[in-house]
């Protein structure tokens, strides 16, 4: 570009810049705050601290019993986005490119739960899993939040299979590849940009789901992290470095996806995804 | 679209198959718990007791006369002008002034306008409560610092100013979003529209009036859909800025829904309110998406 069209780029910059500052500051601000003292942090929010201090973050880790709520995280976010990929892209194939005889009612009623709130499933959810003694489990955080992310997912994968070149299709049949083998051999490697997106979607909403962990949980050794940090910032809320080093922690894995797999997430979230 | 061609020896229902463990898991961990909260709606229930008393609609109706409700209403529909129109307008105004030039470093910009929407909501939560703490938050300590003490208050606690608070900390989330959606959007429009424009003397408000707008109408209709939604939707944000307080001021439906059924046990009138929310939820996105298809077809 010659030096006139920079010139001219000045004031988009400067606007630009301005809405991204008024996002970042609070983050900055934070993030500062967990490598203070307690005294540092009256002194003024934007200055950065006089040295890195981690005793927040062990704390948080120790005392808050963070490595707790981090290790469930963990564990439910794995197994959930493990399954739900798995489950959506079998319900996608099917809708996609098989013959589903009563898809006409079988489709709308799947895609029914991506526009449900969970507050509307969580009271029978509730009585459900306490009646069979599920409540304090993994599996109560974990079976719930897969069926809303195959809802989503379903919706997701079939429109990536209705997609797929249908040569690539009739090719494998004619090759002799039974449905499952053309599913796994030739279109699950193509379908790796829309399954990447649907990991990235639903690790997000896994991570930093709310409700379902606040109300199936009591038993404070099985609290996800969102969960712990509320509970956290109850009883130290004055506490500021303390309660910045619980915030990142939450924040950390979240954000190192978004940096490794930007491209997935805005993309996923632009195509109408709703923030949970 | 067709059917494909059944493979030989194939049965009709063999896509079935494919359906079946994932239905299976939304039908019973989702959709059964949708219908057992509507029918659940109209009956008394303390949550533990065997006893379960059918009342018919009386729950909706208590729900009408008892103030809480639409109070919460009210403020869920507050919190769509601050998570939805305020964030939407940005970002037609941003897109719109800076939408067709090309613009080197947009990516690092969209990533971090994009920031919040990925972050937790306890996390977004816990940092505003901080910005807005009244004696060490920064908002305040900038007011005092520019020697506006008179306007240093406890946001958080306040009965005028809660409500607004925690609905700009929605703007704060949502409007990055709608800058990168809109901004999206505007790659897509033909130069010669507005080039064809520029000859016929329009002014930048026509050009955005005539052009960006009817251009980006399925951005608009993604942006409505998701802001709205969410707006309605807001639980995590206020369980942990406010707790609908102080009094009822910030009360919204999906927090209604929470104390009434888990603190105070009244099982009933929590899934009254809940089925109101799900179903107000449900006609917006349908109109909203009829909006969107109609408008397509022209």
């Amino acid at each position: 570009m010659t030096r006139r069209a920079w010139i001219r780029l000045v004031p988009n910059y400067i606007l630009l810049t301005l809405f991204l500052l008024i996002i970042l500051l609070p983050i900055i601000g934070l993030v500062f705050s967990a490598f203070k003292t307690d005294t540092e942090v009256i002194k003024g929010p934007l200055m950065p601290p006089a040295e890195l201090r981690f005793d927040s973050f062990e704390r948080a880790w120790t005392v808050g019993r963070f490595n707790l709520f981090f290790r469930n995280s963990v564990i439910v976010t794995i197994s959930v986005v493990i399954a739900s990929v798995f489950l959506s892209t079998l319900t996608g194939y099917a809708f996609g490119l098989l013959p589903v005889p009563g898809r006409k009612v079988l489709y709308p009623l799947m895609l029914l739960g991506y526009m449900v709130p969970f507050e509307a499933v969580v009271i029978p959810l509730y009585h459900f899993m306490n009646g069979m003694d599920l409540t304090d489990s993994y599996w109560a955080l974990i079976l719930p939040q897969i069926g809303l992310s195959v809802s989503f997912g379903t919706l997701w994968m079939t429109s990536f299979f209705r997609s797929a070149p249908r040569e690539l299709v009739d090719a494998a049949a004619m090759d002799g590849c039974t449905r499952w083998q053309a599913l796994w051999r030739i279109l699950f490697p193509l379908a790796r940009p829309a399954v990447l997106t649907l990991v990235v979607l639903v690790f997000m909403w896994t991570w930093n789901e709310f409700l379902l962990a606040l109300v199936m949980v009591q038993d404070e050794t099985m609290r996800t992290l969102p969960v712990g940090l509320a509970f956290f910032q109850g009883r130290y809320s004055a506490n500021i470095p303390l309660m910045a080093a619980g915030a990142l922690i939450v924040a950390g894995p979240i954000l190192l996806v978004y940096i490794l797999f930007q491209r997935y997430f805005i993309r996923g979230m632009l195509g109408g995804a709703v923030k949970g | 679209m067709n059917d494909p061609l059944r493979q030989p020896g194939e049965s009709r229902f063999h896509g079935w198959l494919y359906l079946l463990p994932g239905m299976a898991i939304y039908l019973v961990f989702i959709f059964y718990p949708i219908l057992e909260t509507i029918r659940t709606s109209f009956y008394k229930w303390d949550g533990f007791s065997n006893n379960r008393t059918f009342i018919g609609l009386e729950n909706y109706a208590s729900l009408l006369v008892d103030g809480q409700f639409l109070k919460a209403l009210l403020n869920n529909v507050t919190f769509i002008i601050f998570y939805s129109i305020i964030p939407i307008l940005l970002g037609l105004v941003l897109a719109s002034l800076l939408g067709r030039k090309p613009l080197p470093g947009l990516t690092f910009f969209r990533a971090g306008l994009f920031l919040p929407q990925i972050l937790s909501m306890v996390v977004v939560g816990v940092t505003w409560r901080w910005v807005f703490n009244p004696t060490f938050g920064p908002l305040n300590m900038g007011l005092r610092a520019v020697g506006l003490d008179a306007l240093a208050k406890s946001w958080l606690g306040d009965f005028t100013w809660a409500l607004p608070a925690v609905g700009s900390v929605g703007t704060w989330v949502q409007y990055g979003f709608c800058m990168v959606l809109f901004l999206a959007g505007m790659q897509r429009i033909p130069n010669d529209y507005y080039e064809a424009a520029e000859l016929d003397g329009a002014s930048e408000f026509r050009q955005l009036l005539h052009i960006t707008l009817p251009s980006l109408r399925p951005e608009l209709g993604v942006a409505l859909i998701t802001t709205i939604i969410t707006a309605l939707r807001v639980f995590d944000l206020v369980y942990v800025t406010t707790r609908g307080g102080p009094g009822d001021s910030t009360l919204v439906t999906g927090f209604l829904v929470y104390r009434a059924a888990f603190q105070q046990n009244r099982i009933g009138y929590a899934t009254a309110v809940a089925t109101i929310m799900t179903l107000v939820i449900f006609i917006i996105s349908l109109v909203v998406l009829r909006f969107q298809s109609t408008e397509e077809q022209t």
